[in-house]
């Protein structure tokens, strides 16, 4: 599947071949108009406060903001499956697994040693209910401070 | 400020360290050795040679060997560092404090650390990929071989960086990942920390774009026919490693900017008030810091399936599982990271995740080392040095295998980690897979490069030298470790270890004697090159693609582009009894050599220079320059030129006489 | 393995005439890897946000900060830059010369309202005391958003350069390859900044 050699020389007019989607002009602004909108809803829900309910508008914003940036990627970027011989969409699924893993990779790692590891100020004390294992696991810790 | 500080920074003469004796000496012996090397390329008029032929040179083999060469030289250097260490450990006992103070001594060892990972194997395997991925898949060069200059002269860079270090100013103490808050301002506001950041982040532009030239190398110019899965090996765990260079690199680069923005703007990331904290640190430049690792061996392990299956006279066992295992591997190295700091204190459920994840990583490891196995299993098995090598690495690597499984076991890490066991451990992969690969590569692949083979008894002198000086120097801390022994200490309280330390610093001079005779061997191979040269081009009786070309290939690799009707193509080719086609040569189109990679690599270590020592002006000015540079490299769109049809035939003319002569 | 009975036409193992891969047959694919880098390196940023955006240290937060109206105009800015980049990439494709650069200086107007109102907004935090030093989320909120700028910043140089490139040479192949490029980059920013308004902007004030 090697696919960039041709053999039969040409080079000229090799602009409008796979290398490089194009859009069109209903394109753009179909991925213009929806982005305007999906862009506007979450400011709205956020500066209005109308769902009353912090995490559920934090959820829906997040949806939204999933859904304009799959809407970039077809309508501006152009992105498919067949762009580059399906290795840009491969590149991309790629990264996304490890922005995934990173993020939320890291976040779980540094909860849990914030939990365990870093001082907690006399007002938080509430917190360390929340976390069983880590309270727990402090309770052993304490019990081993006495070990050289 | 006085007008000194505005012009100078804060590089004053008290940067040198007249005070410490071993670097004055150092330095003098440097001196000397580099004035005796400018004089000699003077008095022999080799500098526009050099220039011309070498240094502004994009041709992907020219580059690799320059790789090469700056490997073994920063070998030298890191493998110093290694010996001043086993010495002070033997002797400070018994109330010696040994011969290097504790500011000396931390520097060594982080600059031992520093310079074997980034300056001596990464560009060792960069080298490596870049002269033989082209051939193997029949291509002349690679996707961008400006940005193949560039990334070159950027890698060197940050080793002049480093190396400036060791004159003006000094290292960072801290160990080769600098955590903070160690590696902060407050606790390190002299230059050490300042030079280990911009010379990672110099280095890592290049390797960063080094990994994306080979990627696109792979995917776009294989040679017609070359399907994915008709790829040699090597091919395969290149293409792994270099997606895991442009999927790591970028988060050192951001985790090193966040470091450096601490120490120059004062913000709060990792200090230990304002909301900063350092453990965020050790998490990102582990996430980093386990795929490095990995890209380290993965070239090697293909160098391991080329070699085992040429010197087996057999294909590969098992090509299909060892592409699923690289791949598996690829992506498994992400989901490990945290088996580097499990006594941190994430927990039990975090760490037993880990844990897992660790042992199943070691599973493709596994099926790979029985493919090699099945592939010499009633294969006709030449015993020669790459071979021996592989071997070598086969039993060496699989120790120090195991006991990164034991490592694994959060329980059994809570001992050991910091512990000499951890660096037994890494050195026994790294030593037994990277360099006893590299050495098997450098056998296997130098008459290619060089047109002749090595010399076998200075080869065979250093094979034995290198397996027993390592088992010598690295058994006694894997016990000392088990005892509980701590990493990175400069004097001891309990007389009874002496012994393994002694024992460890004979290791590291029978592996120094290992070194010294490979160092001979390339010496005498080269004075005895004409005895020892090879004109058929395919010395092994390989089985991929590069061993079709002359011995060294010619500039343009192929007169004409193969087409791949199967895997192992160059095997494949002479059982079908491919003739070279001797006529009907054409021109070949090629890209041209420039200086615009020097000359930003140069403008890019200045700014780092700079910035180490507060030069802000310097810095601004050369910063300016890099983007003018860049920018004014845009506007040149003739970067192309024809080698003619009757030189590509004068030199394959050439090839077909030297072929009927030596046959 | 390859089972051949005496074949009609013995195999071709070379290429009889020079492939020729044509002029720059790997830049886009090297530039979308380029991208996928930078992507992983606003993931950092992200992760370090998501970790230390906490953590205030006993001085403001997002709430007390983000002017949500001022972000909702710059966002605006941007998107409308993405869109005249859009109209400038339509007319590059008919080979209007006049017309790309001039869809093209309004991307870099649109671009520049962008880096105007941010600067703006990151003078003003730092006149309030709320600077990059004053807490790990502070630098944090700084260095993402402000990684961001940077890249808009270079953008921005880059399609002056590419401005007067294609009015030197006008639209030969190798200029409207560089203009896919920057198109590619211009459009990756706008979906970082969709990341960064919901998570950094959004989010920080519904925490």
């Amino acid at each position: 599947m090697s696919d960039a050699v041709h053999s039969h020389g040409h080079g000229h007019h090799d602009d409008h071949h796979e290398e490089g989607a194009h859009g069109t002009m209903g394109s753009y602004m179909i991925g213009f108009g929806l982005s305007v909108i999906l862009t506007a809803i979450p400011f709205w829900l956020v500066m209005s406060g109308v769902l009353d309910n912090p995490r559920l508008t934090g959820f829906v914003i997040m949806a939204f903001a999933a859904v304009q940036v799959v809407v970039h990627m077809i309508y501006f970027l152009h992105m498919n499956t067949r762009v580059e011989g399906g290795w840009s969409f491969m590149a991309m699924m790629l990264t996304l697994v490890l922005v995934v893993i990173t993020l939320s990779g890291s976040m779980w790692v540094m909860y849990h040693l914030n939990a365990n590891m870093m001082p907690h100020a006399q007002s938080d004390m509430g917190d360390m209910n929340m976390d069983m294992g880590s309270t727990q696991e402090m309770r052993t810790m304490s019990n081993m401070s006495e070990m050289p | 400020m006085t007008t000194a500080q505005m012009i100078f920074g804060r590089l004053t003469w008290d940067a040198f360290p007249w005070h410490e004796p071993i670097v004055v000496a150092t330095f003098g012996a440097v001196v000397l050795g580099g004035a005796a090397v400018v004089a000699a390329l003077t008095y022999f008029k080799l500098w526009g040679y050099l220039w011309k032929e070498w240094f502004t040179s994009v041709d992907h083999k020219k580059i690799g060997i320059m790789y090469m060469v700056l490997g073994l030289i920063m070998f030298l250097r890191g493998f110093a560092d290694a010996i001043m260490m086993r010495l002070q450990q033997a002797i400070a006992f018994n109330g010696s404090e040994g011969y290097l103070n504790a500011h000396h001594y931390d520097q060594v060892f982080t600059a031992h650390g520093v310079i074997m990972i980034f300056f001596v194997a990464m560009p060792f395997i960069t080298g490596l990929m870049n002269y033989i991925v082209p051939l193997q898949i029949g291509a002349r060069d690679v996707s961008f071989p400006f940005l193949n200059n560039f990334s070159f002269w950027m890698t060197t860079g940050g080793a002049v960086l480093v190396m400036a270090s060791l004159f003006l100013g000094e290292f960072a103490q801290t160990g080769w990942l600098a955590y903070p808050p160690l590696s902060g301002i407050d606790y390190s506001p002299a230059t050490g920390v300042d030079y280990y950041i911009w010379a990672l982040q110099v280095a890592g532009v290049g390797t960063t774009l080094s990994g994306i030239n080979l990627i696109a190398t792979i995917v776009k110019m294989r040679a017609p026919g070359m399907s994915l899965m008709k790829m040699p090996v090597f091919t395969w765990t290149s293409l792994c490693a270099n997606i895991l260079i442009v999927a790591s690199f970028p988060i050192l680069t951001a985790t090193l900017v966040l470091l450096s923005l601490d120490r120059y703007a004062g913000t709060n990331f990792f200090t230990n008030d304002f909301g900063g904290n350092p453990m965020m640190y050790v998490n990102l430049i582990w996430i980093w810091g386990h795929p490095e690792v990995y890209i380290l061996i993965l070239p090697l392990f293909g160098v391991f399936s080329e070699v085992t299956s040429t010197f087996s006279n057999k294909r590969l066992f098992g090509y299909t599982s060892m592409v699923y295992a690289t791949c598996c591997i690829m992506v498994l190295s992400y989901l490990v990271w945290l088996h580097h700091f499990f006594t941190m204190g994430s927990g039990a459920s975090v760490n037993s995740f880990f844990g897992i994840t660790t042992m199943i990583i070691s599973i493709p490891t596994g099926a790979k080392l029985f493919n090699w196995l099945f592939t010499m299993y009633r294969g006709r098995v030449r015993f020669e040095l790459p071979m021996m090598w592989t071997i070598a690495f086969m039993l060496t690597f699989t120790v120090g295998g195991m006991t990164g499984v034991l490592l694994a076991v959060p329980p059994a890490d809570f001992v050991l980690h910091n512990s000499l066991f951890l660096i037994a451990h890494f050195h026994n992969v790294i030593i037994g897979g990277v360099l006893f690969g590299l050495f098997a590569a450098i056998n296997y692949w130098w008459p290619k490069a060089f047109g002749y083979k090595l010399n076998q008894f200075w080869g065979h002198v250093s094979f034995w030298c290198w397996n027993i000086g390592f088992w010598l120097a690295f058994a006694p801390l894997y016990i000392m470790g088990l005892m509980g022994v701590t990493r990175r200490m400069r004097v001891f309280d309990d007389p009874s270890l002496q012994i393994y330390f002694v024992i460890a610093a004979i290791g590291a001079v029978t592996i120094a004697a290992g070194i010294g005779a490979m160092l001979v061997q390339f010496a005498v191979s080269i004075w005895k090159r004409n005895e020892l040269k090879d004109v058929t081009g395919d010395p092994w009786n390989g089985r991929t693609l590069e061993w079709a070309t002359s011995s060294p290939p010619p500039e343009y690799n192929f007169a004409f582009t193969p087409v791949v009707h199967d895997g192992d193509s160059w095997a494949d080719m002479k059982k079908n009894g491919y003739q070279r086609p001797l006529t009907g040569y054409q021109p070949i189109h090629m890209p041209s050599s420039t200086g615009a990679g020097v000359i930003l690599a140069a403008l890019a270590t200045l700014c780092g220079f700079s910035l180490i020592w507060y030069i802000w002006w310097l810095a601004g000015l050369s910063f300016l320059g890099l983007i003018a540079v860049a920018i004014g490299h845009t506007f040149n769109y003739k970067r192309d030129f024809y080698i003619p049809a009757d030189v590509v035939t004068r030199t394959e003319e050439a090839r077909t006489r030297a072929l009927a002569a030596g046959v | 393995m390859s089972s051949m009975t005496a074949p009609a036409e013995p195999r071709a193992y070379h290429l009889p005439e020079e492939p020729h891969l044509h002029e720059g047959h790997s830049t886009m694919l090297g530039f979308w890897m380029y991208l996928m880098s930078d992507c992983l390196i606003f993931a950092i940023l992200f992760a370090t946000y998501a970790v230390l955006g906490g953590n205030f240290a006993g001085g403001p937060g997002p709430k007390d900060l983000f002017d949500l109206p001022l972000v909702a105009v710059n966002t605006a800015m941007l998107l409308f830059s993405s869109i005249t980049y859009g109209f400038a990439m339509l007319a590059m494709e008919k080979n209007r010369v006049s017309a790309t650069q001039g869809w093209l200086l309004v991307t870099l107007l649109f671009g520049g309202a962008f880096l105007a109102i941010e600067l703006y907004e990151f003078a003003h935090l730092i006149h309030e005391g709320a600077g990059p030093q004053r807490s790990a989320f502070l630098s944090a909120f700084f260095t993402l958003v402000g990684t961001h700028g940077l890249h808009v910043t270079f953008g921005s140089i880059w399609l002056v350069t590419l401005m007067v490139q294609v009015a030197r040479k006008g639209l030969i192949p190798a200029n409207k390859r560089r203009l896919m490029c920057l198109s590619m980059f211009w459009h990756f920013l706008d979906v970082i900044w969709i990341g960064v308004f919901t998570f950094v902007y959004l989010m920080g004030v519904l925490r």
